[in-house]
């Protein structure tokens, strides 16, 4: 390389997904389509992909190999735990049987005292995010953890196995697509009616291949959990990953969760991008994406005559302790006229439900005032469907207001059902009239 | 997957066919790697697509009469799933012609070496019909209509072609030497 050309690479100006994974690949640049080998911080798991993520790493690495760091890999077990399913029984027990094996202290064992529920909501909460950090995760929603200032990205299991034995993977540089939101969200409008709307205007091949770069006054202004629900959804738009810079909200979040050192990394602000949208977050309105797919997005107004047969809130999506206090305000004091599933995404959550109030009343009193379900334990549960016997799973042409993250055929259960995503406001509104509502009807 | 030109009837598809389509979430309990449930999977693959379309695989059969499927664009959206491209690889399909595929399954399907990932040049879930027989050449890089010999190109595979050919990433990355071979 010539003298000029190193130097236009040591000065190249970068996105912050650029930046995390030059420093995570060791090298002083990288650009959009190149290969690069980088290092893993963390290797998230779970009982749907960790079994065959496990068979691949002992087949490959043969049945005595340890894996690359022990502090690395985190199992969390969430998709099929409240379920009958023999074979999800004997995943667990897979799962159990390789983390006594190889002494690993992060796992959250189903049953005891140390389960946590959906590993995404639990990742964070657990410490395991951590800005500036590389985590692969064997789930699509491991972008969620953008929302920190990660680097984060679904991957399969042989790829999963890969970083197992090795801590590292061989990954192409995306190009960023910046999204800059500006100004205040109206009242009724959450970060669920920005990521829907964002995915209805790109579609869900928009951002394929891409980083999803979220930044703006709007950013700024919104919670953790919020902002998790926005970098969340960008798989739904086809992307790499999702990823908004820490700020100090973010490392309060963090710190208050690990004692682990960290150095966040900052995006150039003059870096080349592939594309930018520019939103005032003045001018969004309360949204649905109707069946079936996730760009399919209507402002919930426009929908007033679609009556429902149930609502839905859970996930790593709509199902944070941010969620359930957004739907609790608009019940309190109200009845709702559909069966009101409540699925808490943690353990943490379904402990708030309890000790978070609203004008002195717990949460979980609000809601069984209201007349929802009483809240299943924390899991997937029915976002995906699952096992025949799981809580919340449709098994005929229900109609359904779901605060996930997918209205796929089938993805609920049935392939006869229909469903409409939302954000909780969305979701509680549409509860109490039986049809989709704009929650601002009630504000 | 050494072969380079098979011959097969196509099963065609439309756009965003998602990992919940190719294989449900309630059969995501089976584990690839057991060789029975491997198998399993093969007989689910396709079988989460709406009741308008053939069964693609027969009742109490773990294999495919379609060999290749032709789709539009973004194949395999959703789910980081590798039961998708496993339970397609399963019930013995040995390519995918699509518009363009979403990333994670792409990869998967680079990372196990189950099929051949390959967009063509042409919408061709448009112009070809389920049960037709079609020859594909991946060293012309060519789809062949057996009916009337019309010829469509595709796309090359690039730098993903020998991972797919040596069977996958671990295979490729012992053929490299970027892993040690096994004793």
């Amino acid at each position: 390389m010539k003298t000029d050309e190193l130097n236009m690479t040591k000065n190249r100006q970068m996105t912050l997904t650029e930046k995390i994974l030059a420093r995570a690949a060791g090298v002083a640049a990288v650009r959009p389509d190149d290969n690069v080998w980088v290092k893993a911080d963390i290797l998230l798991t779970h009982d749907v992909c960790g079994p065959g993520t496990i068979g691949v790493f002992e087949r490959e690495f043969g049945r005595d190999a340890r894996v690359w760091s022990r502090d690395g890999v985190v199992i969390i077990p969430d998709h099929y735990i409240f379920t009958a399913d023999e074979k999800a029984h004997r995943n667990v027990d897979t799962l159990r049987e390789f983390v006594r094996n190889q002494e690993l202290p992060y796992y959250y064992d189903p049953g005891t005292p140390s389960y946590r529920g959906v590993c995404h909501v639990a990742l964070p909460q657990e410490g395991h995010v951590r800005p500036g950090e590389v985590i692969f995760g064997t789930d699509s929603h491991t972008c969620t953890h953008g929302a920190l200032g990660a680097f984060a990205t679904g991957i399969g299991n042989t790829d999963a196995g890969f970083v197992m034995g090795t801590g590292r993977l061989l990954l192409k540089v995306p190009p960023t697509l910046r999204f800059l939101l500006e100004g205040d969200l109206p009242d009724g409008v959450m970060a669920k009616d920005i990521i829907l709307r964002i995915i209805g205007d790109i579609g869900v091949d928009g951002a394929n291949y891409c980083a999803m770069e979220f930044s703006g006054s709007t950013i700024d202004k919104l919670s953790i959990e919020e902002r998790m629900t926005i970098c969340n959804m960008a798989i739904e738009a086809g992307a790499k990953n999702g990823i908004m810079a820490a700020d100090a909200k973010a490392e309060e979040y963090v710190r208050r969760r690990t004692l682990r050192s960290y150095t966040p990394v900052t995006g150039d602000a003059n870096a080349d991008v592939a594309g930018e949208h520019r939103y005032a977050a003045g001018n969004l309105v309360p949204c649905v994406a109707g069946p079936h797919l996730p760009s399919n997005y209507m402002p919930a107004a426009d929908c007033n005559d679609v009556t429902i047969d149930r609502v839905y809130i859970g996930s790593c999506t709509g199902g944070k302790l941010t969620d359930f206090m957004a739907a609790a305000r608009l019940l309190a004091g109200r009845k709702v006229t559909v069966d009101t599933f409540l699925v808490p995404a943690t353990a943490e959550v379904a402990r708030g439900l309890e000790t978070e109030t609203i004008a002195g009343k717990p949460l979980k009193t609000i809601f069984a005032e209201a007349g929802c379900l009483d809240p299943a334990p924390p899991s997937c549960a029915a976002c995906l469907g699952g096992p025949t016997d799981t809580f919340g799973r449709t098994s005929g042409s229900e109609t359904v207001v779901s605060t996930t993250n997918r209205n796929f055929i089938g993805r609920m259960g049935s392939k006869q059902s229909s469903i409409y995503l939302a954000s909780p406001l969305t979701a509680a509104a549409s509860a109490v009239r039986g049809r989709i509502t704009d929650p601002r009807e009630f504000i | 997957m050494n072969e380079r030109i098979f011959e097969s009837k196509i099963y065609v598809l439309g756009d965003n066919i998602d990992t919940d389509q190719i294989i449900p979430a309630c059969y995501l309990n089976l584990v690839p790697t057991i060789e029975e449930e491997y198998a399993k999977l093969g007989s689910y693959a396709l079988c989460g697509l709406p009741e308008t379309y053939p069964p693609f695989v027969a009742e109490n059969q773990n294999k495919t009469d379609y060999g290749i499927i032709v789709a539009g664009r973004n194949f395999g959206c959703g789910s980081s799933r590798e039961h998708a491209p496993i339970a397609l690889g399963a019930a013995g399909v040995r390519a995918v012609v699509a518009e363009s595929f979403a990333r994670i399954f792409f990869r998967n399907v680079i990372a196990t070496g189950e099929l051949f990932p390959i967009e063509a040049e042409k919408r061709l879930c448009d112009i070809l019909i389920t049960g037709e027989t079609i020859r594909l050449d991946l060293d012309s890089y060519e789809l062949t209509r057996l009916s009337d010999g019309s010829v469509f190109s595709l796309k090359n595979l690039g730098a993903a072609a020998p991972v797919i050919a040596a069977g996958g990433l671990f295979a490729y990355a012992r053929e490299t030497g970027m892993i040690p071979t096994r004793q």
